[in-house]
């Protein structure tokens, strides 16, 4: 199962799906960051815009205008931070829910392990959006909208991963060396983090580029319902504001078509980092 | 779901036995621990809501009418201990009483009930849909891996398995709405001079193709991959050697064993099935749970946001229980597991 990292990175450059995945996510990324030199950030207030409302791409405005005259492009390279931002932080607090739920659930037997399995199925089963939703609506209203769409994918996220590590720490357990760890008196704090965590960790890193597609449609489709930060412009909120304002009934298909474009790309890429990953790390799928 | 009709029959002539009662009971229980803990959570989440709980019931929020006020924090049982207002509410809900919604001024679950056949339509159009059209080009493809029919189809399928139903909707919405073919909004036009049925199917044209297209993706990968693991299997060595076409050792010998994750995925994956109805019902306006739900989140509406949270983990358990006591009817492979 576990490949040294050097020769596994090794493979992975070798990946061709692997490969144009990463360079997709290292260009959205520089995007992120330099997101105020790449386009003047003054662009994203209604009251400066420097367009006509509704303009089709033109050079001046390479993607159209919304509107109130903003550019859509400078929006979508402003709304790339808010969407990878909450991708990514919602993915950490599904990974490591996910992880220490998932080790504990398959480590200890009786009944701390049976309600454990029990929780992960409950939030296997349940509809994550209405969830989601209703998550959403109950929030704190005192913290930021920013956190709570972070935490509301996280916390939503998680049983997927929780699964897996799950299946796979009764593996590990089932190993002879567990068996002598536990012989020479280790606890089950010591067995979990030196011995089940370190065999898991492959996994879970390869499942995290899978999480973090599944975190941003999450963020994406919570902000197009209305959820996300009315504050920042994101993917999803560009998204929202399109169709609430009448994009289609305008016939601006810009407006649509380009932030769209971008979200596809992202969570794209990141699943096929995904799927060489697993590649890498499974041999089993090399046929 | 396709070969079925042809392919299971010649697959398995053993007479199929009646479930064990135990492992009936077993899921049975384990479904109703699950709608209870849905139940419990539905309470409990709706009672930290921020503020005075009865005015995020009540119809006018803060501005309610104190007498109104005063009665529905009787009816939540606000001012008992969690127990009794827990009691009341399971009562309640025993009843059939969800409440009622005041953005549509009637019981919730009227509310609800009345929104049921547009969402099964459109829903259930698209995952038959999908589902046979997926087990067979994933099939096809996983069959002859590394064919060109094969590369294009799983590409696309990862393509649109990256893209979130409400998306496509509206990208095709915006794309084809100033040509003006297909009808942008609802289920029906009132104006319209066609019979109620073409009228109605019509309107579902372009919701059922962006979800058919979004699940097909789904269905595709999990049965090449299925198929993969199938390909080498002895038994396919033996129809082979015994002459048979190769498209009848796919159709009728691999294909009926492959498709075991396919069903699963049918009764498995209705989470995600409430999911793309609602955000896909948003963007068409269909008139269904789905738009419903958008709406009583606009409110919010939390009666109708608390019935429904209620009514899709209901509908979700249920199948999947369905789902556990049919697969091992359907492959006896599945009882020892």
């Amino acid at each position: 199962m576990r490949a040294a990292p050097a020769s596994a990175w090794r493979r992975f450059l070798r990946d061709r799906e692997g490969l144009s995945g990463l360079v997709v996510l290292i260009l959205f990324a520089f995007m992120a960051v330099f997101a105020d030199l790449l386009a003047d950030p003054a662009g994203l207030d209604v009251t400066k815009a420097t367009g006509k409302a509704l303009e089709a791409p033109s050079w001046a405005f390479p993607l159209g205008t919304d509107h109130a005259g903003r550019s859509v492009l400078t929006m979508i390279v402003h709304g790339s931070q808010t969407t990878l931002l909450v991708g990514l932080a919602a993915t950490v607090i599904s990974m490591v829910l996910g992880t220490l739920i998932g080790v504990a659930s398959g480590h200890f037997s009786g009944l701390i392990g049976g309600t454990l399995n029990r929780l992960i199925e409950w939030f296997l089963v349940i509809p994550y959006l209405p969830l989601a939703i209703v998550l959403a609506t109950v929030f704190p209203p005192g913290l930021p909208k920013l956190v709570s769409v972070i935490v509301v994918i996280g916390v939503t996220s998680w049983s997927g991963t929780a699964r897996l590590v799950r299946a796979q720490t009764m593996a590990i357990e089932a190993r002879p060396y567990l068996e002598r760890a536990r012989a020479l008196g280790g606890g089950h704090w010591h067995q979990m983090t030196r011995h089940v965590l370190p065999n898991v960790m492959p996994l879970v890193l390869a499942n995290t580029t899978l999480t973090v597609s599944i975190a941003i449609i999450a963020e994406t489709t919570l902000s197009f319902l209305g959820l996300g930060d009315p504050l920042r412009v994101s993917w999803g909120r560009i998204l929202e504001q399109a169709h609430d304002l009448g994009a289609i009934d305008l016939n601006a298909w810009w407006w649509v078509l380009a932030p769209g474009i971008a979200v596809v790309l992202t969570v794209r890429a990141f699943n096929m980092c995904g799927r060489a990953l697993e590649r890498i790390l499974d041999p089993r799928l090399e046929m | 779901m396709s070969g079925d009709s042809d392919g299971a029959g010649a697959a398995t002539h053993r007479p199929r036995r009646a479930l064990p009662p135990g492992y009936v009971l077993r899921k049975v229980l384990a479904a109703a621990v699950m709608l209870l803990f849905v139940t419990v959570v539905n309470f409990f989440l709706f009672r930290v809501l921020p503020g005075d709980p009865a005015k995020a019931f009540a119809p006018r929020g803060r501005n309610a009418d104190p007498e109104a006020l005063r009665e529905l924090r009787e009816r939540l049982g606000l001012g008992d201990p969690w127990y009794t207002a827990f009691g009341k509410y399971l009562r309640a809900l025993a009843q059939g009483d969800l409440g009622v919604s005041f953005s549509q001024h009637a019981k919730v679950l009227d509310v609800i009930g009345e929104r049921i056949l547009p969402t099964v339509l459109l829903s259930g159009t698209a995952l038959v849909l999908a589902a046979g059209l997926g087990v067979w080009l994933g099939a096809r493809g996983g069959w002859r891996q590394g064919s060109r029919f094969d590369k294009i189809s799983s590409s696309l399928a990862v393509t649109f398995y990256s893209v979130p139903e409400w998306l496509l909707g509206l990208v095709l919405l915006v794309l084809l709405n100033k040509y003006g073919v297909f009808p942008a909004r609802g289920m029906n036009d009132p104006r319209s001079t066609l019979p109620v049925v073409v009228d109605t199917l019509w309107h579902m044209v372009l919701p059922v193709t962006v979800l058919t297209i979004v699940y097909v993706a789904e269905y595709s990968l999990i049965m090449r991959s299925s198929m993969l693991d199938e390909r080498r299997a002895d038994y396919l060595t033996t129809a082979r050697a015994k002459g048979l076409r190769d498209d009848l050792v796919m159709r009728r010998h691999a294909l009926p064993n492959a498709l075991l994750p396919s069903m699963t995925l049918f009764f498995m994956s209705m989470g995600f099935v409430v999911a793309g109805a609602i955000t896909v019902e948003t963007v068409f306006s269909w008139p269904g749970l789905g738009l419903l739900t958008y709406d009583a989140l606009r409110g919010p509406d939390i009666p109708l946001l608390q019935g429904l949270f209620l009514f899709f983990s209901a509908g979700v358990i249920l199948m999947n229980l369905v789902a556990d006591l049919l697969m091992p009817v359907l492959d006896p492979r599945v009882r020892t597991a």
